[in-house]
């Protein structure tokens, strides 16, 4: 009942993980360069920053390569995990942003509206629905 | 949508992990078709009917019929 001619699911999922978890590291580190660099590191050197800048969004790109290709390689139940996730994120990044932007707008809050929040949100979303849905399938 | 998939596992012998193995897909997975949680689309449902040597109708049923048994088939 083995199949020997292809690498077993768990494998196969370990090594997409393991490549998204890599790319992933290498985008939060330009993220974290291209935060404090121009200030800490050259200068604010205009040539500088931007290629970092480049960078940042190449890696960037690669990370979504990587992300994709571990979502064709889940299977079916855990594509549909991430599908829900993904649909409940992308929804509540959109709620919570524009009425927060509109927020900052008339000074109804008393910080700057921040892009950052707004990635905690869609992460802290990600995450409980990813884990909501899993335990739903238990 | 009700299956049989338990029942044949056990019939063989084989543990969840090693049955997903089989299927090409995860434990977890496995759990939740056995437990009538996640319904399997049809290409894993052929994957099943394949390694079990059976029909799709003999592992899996709506929930209004039971999966038919292998004598039933002849």
């Amino acid at each position: 009942m083995h199949s020997n001619q292809h690498d077993s699911y768990e494998t196969r999922i370990a090594g997409t993980t393991r490549a998204l978890a890599a790319w992933t590291g290498f985008w939060v580190a330009t993220c974290a360069i291209l935060a404090f660099g121009p200030k800490f590191v050259w200068d604010e050197n205009t040539g500088v920053t931007l290629a970092v800048v480049l960078l940042n969004v190449l890696v960037g790109a690669g990370m979504v390569v990587a992300n994709k290709k571990h979502i064709v390689s889940l299977d079916e139940m855990h594509k549909r995990i991430t599908l829900e996730s993904m649909g409940i994120t992308l929804g509540v990044g959109l709620i919570v942003s524009i009425p927060y932007s509109l927020m900052d707008a008339y000074d109804l809050i008393a910080f700057d509206a921040d892009i950052a929040h707004l990635v905690v949100v869609m992460g802290l979303t990600y995450l409980i629905s990813t884990i909501w849905r899993v335990w739903s399938f238990r | 949508m009700k299956n049989r998939l338990k029942v044949l596992r056990a019939e063989r012998d084989w543990t969840q992990a090693q049955l997903a193995e089989a299927l090409q897909v995860s434990r977890q997975t496995v759990n939740a078709i056995e437990k009538g949680k996640f319904d399997p689309s049809l290409p894993l449902a052929f994957r099943a009917a394949r390694l079990f040597s059976l029909s799709i109708e003999q592992i899996f049923s709506d929930d209004d019929t039971a999966p038919l048994n292998d004598h039933e088939t002849g």
